[in-house]
């Protein structure tokens, strides 16, 4: 049976389609034109002439924060603080929710509640500074690790997806004379790889994108991650501030802006090339995450 | 009593394993809120939580009595009723609009490059931003000058730093937000929109009657979260945009408790300004939640 459509349903339908393109083209933009300007030269950036395209091409830009050795180690920094700190939140998250998971763990909702109040209450900020800095945190990347091993958020989604695992299997494995450290990481983990793809990714994510917590924790110029070292070149522009900094001594057609421009693009990359990846696990999450019991 | 040993006893395991975890709780959550009290402290550095004299409520007094606490307050909550009013419903129209498309692919496409913003931080954002605002190099003002109208230097304005933090985050998370509402609405029957066609509903009848109704329960929930965190707007968003220039109409609390308490080390003072941020948020939120049981139905526990 073919549905007529009606013609007003064909205005409508093409409006929706054409502002949508406008969105999306809103949302791309920004990047098409920091992209271009990261490959153009001084004198077309200053002279306003760069919009979506590279003009008068260079990669001078990029020469130059490539030999900034500071920005490498900063990279350094931020791996380490990814791939152990995910690891870490992976299983302090997991190991909260198994058993949270369970019935026979009496007084279970009371330590959910005990974790629901301090999504709604938060921690004033000094009292948490002071408990860091008394555990000699400081400093340390452990102070970007620790602190946040657990989002109370993604102790739930977890929980949830537990939750849902058969009893009998777990009963199973009990006979079998399993303890429960081997049930939980031999049969509950393998059964929620999607669970961990998805909250291993927000994690991830969290720990490359970290810039508050470094602000607060480290002090340590050579412990910088990314983002504070981002933020050092980008807004407060400390490669034109710094009286030893290789601006002044390296004579290139690179600008502040193109440089700026060519750091951002550097440090994003990284979360586009798995950005593909990302997608198609984060909407799976979304539907786990019901706070609902 | 004797059963309930019994029962801990037999799973004790279980209870080994909890531990780590709720040690963090502990540790990093519930510690920090019982050492608010040091908003009824002279904090010192060198005499520390034990050494430091108690003052009572003068915190509270000195906050409330101090100008610029109000102008932080009108900051924060118009930066937040800007974002309820605008942050808050775009992802709810986009979501609709983007279940109206019935081409998969094109859906596809669009949600793939309206997700990506979402993964930038703050300081990636912030860098974007002024790139695009920078009056001498930036795109926004090359396309003014086009049309004759002079340059704007956007961020040392304070006029518009306010919607230049609600802009960027509607930019990063208006295609996130469409995620929650879009499995709403593949959840909900076909069957129902046929039945209301062959009852002569029209599409706008249909929207009405099905679509929203759906979708006023995960409308809720997310509403009554952000009324909680009123006071709070997120330190990074505001901070990477922050000058001299603009910081009159650009500080909220989150920002000035960093500047005022750890930078210059008046660390009871700005406890109390938390307490006073969490105190309000809890309110506001329970407050909500009471409101929208009883007109709506739907409430978050």
């Amino acid at each position: 049976m073919a549905i007529k459509i009606s013609k007003a349903r064909k205005v409508f339908l093409f409006s929706n389609m054409t502002i949508l393109i406008i969105i999306s083209i809103v949302m791309l933009l920004p990047f098409i034109h920091v992209f271009a300007q990261s490959f153009s030269s001084a004198n077309a950036i200053d002279q306003g002439r760069v919009s979506f395209l590279p003009v008068e091409f260079t990669l001078d830009n990029y020469s130059f924060v490539f030999q900034d050795a500071s920005i490498w180690r900063s990279f350094g920094v931020t791996i380490f603080i990814t791939v152990v700190g995910t690891i870490i939140n992976l299983i302090a998250t997991a190991s909260l929710a198994y058993p949270l998971s369970r019935r026979e763990l009496k007084g279970r909702k009371f330590i959910l509640l005990m974790v629901l109040f301090t999504m709604i209450f938060s921690a004033p900020l000094i009292p948490t500074f002071l408990v860091v800095q008394s555990l000699g945190l400081l400093d340390t990347v452990w102070a970007l690790i620790f602190p946040t091993a657990i989002s109370a958020f993604n102790l739930f989604v977890m929980r949830s997806f537990f939750v849902q695992i058969p009893e009998e299997l777990i009963e199973a494995s009990r006979i079998d004379g399993m303890g429960e450290l081997r049930i939980l990481f031999q049969v509950v983990l393998p059964l929620s790889k999607p669970a961990l793809a998805t909250l291993g990714i927000f994690y991830a994510v969290f720990h490359w994108n970290t810039y508050f917590n470094a602000l607060m924790y480290i002090e340590n110029r050579k412990l910088y991650p990314l983002q504070i070292k981002l933020r050092e070149m980008i807004v407060d522009e400390s490669f034109i501030t710094d009286p030893t900094s290789n601006f002044y001594t390296t004579i290139m057609s690179s600008s502040p802006e193109g440089i700026k421009m060519a750091t951002i693009i550097i440090a994003t990359v990284p979360i586009l090339l798995i950005y593909p990846f990302l997608q198609r696990h984060f909407v799976k999450g979304f539907m786990l995450g019901s706070l609902k019991d | 009593m004797r059963k309930t040993r019994e029962a801990i006893l037999k799973h004790k395991a279980l209870y080994f394993i909890a531990l780590p975890g709720i040690l963090f709780f502990i540790v990093f959550k519930y510690i920090p809120i019982i050492g608010s009290v040091i908003a009824f402290q002279e904090y010192n550095i060198f005499k520390g939580f034990w050494g430091s004299p108690w003052v009572g409520w003068s915190q509270f007094e000195k906050m409330f009595q101090y100008s610029d606490f109000l102008r932080i307050l009108k900051n924060t909550m118009l930066i937040n009723f800007y974002d309820l009013i605008f942050g808050f419903t775009a992802p709810i129209l986009l979501a609709l609009m983007l279940n109206e498309v019935r081409k998969v692919l094109a859906q596809r496409i669009i949600q793939t490059v309206v997700y990506m913003p979402h993964f930038l931080s703050w300081v990636i954002i912030s860098g974007v931003f002024i790139g695009l605002l920078s009056p001498s190099t930036g795109l926004i003002n090359t396309l003014l000058n086009a049309i004759g109208v002079d340059s704007v230097y956007f961020l040392a304005d304070e006029s518009y730093i306010r919607s230049i933090i609600v802009g960027s985050g509607m930019w990063r998370d208006t295609g996130w937000g469409t995620i929650i509402y879009l499995a709403a609405l593949a959840g909900i029957n076909p069957q129902l929109y046929e039945a209301a066609e062959i009852d002569g509903a029209n599409r706008w009848q249909q929207t009405w009657r099905i679509t929203l109704p759906t979708l006023l329960p995960t409308i809720m929930m997310l509403l009554l979260l952000q009324i909680g965190n009123f006071l709070d707007f997120g330190f990074e968003r505001v901070d990477v945009f922050l000058n001299p220039f603009n910081r009159e109409n650009g500080e909220i609390f989150d920002t000035y408790i960093y500047k005022a308490g750890l930078l210059n080390n008046q660390y009871s003072y700005t406890t109390a300004i938390g307490i006073f941020k969490s105190v309000v948020g809890l309110i506001l939120i329970v407050g909500a939640n009471f409101v929208s049981r009883r007109t709506t139905g739907s409430s978050l526990y």
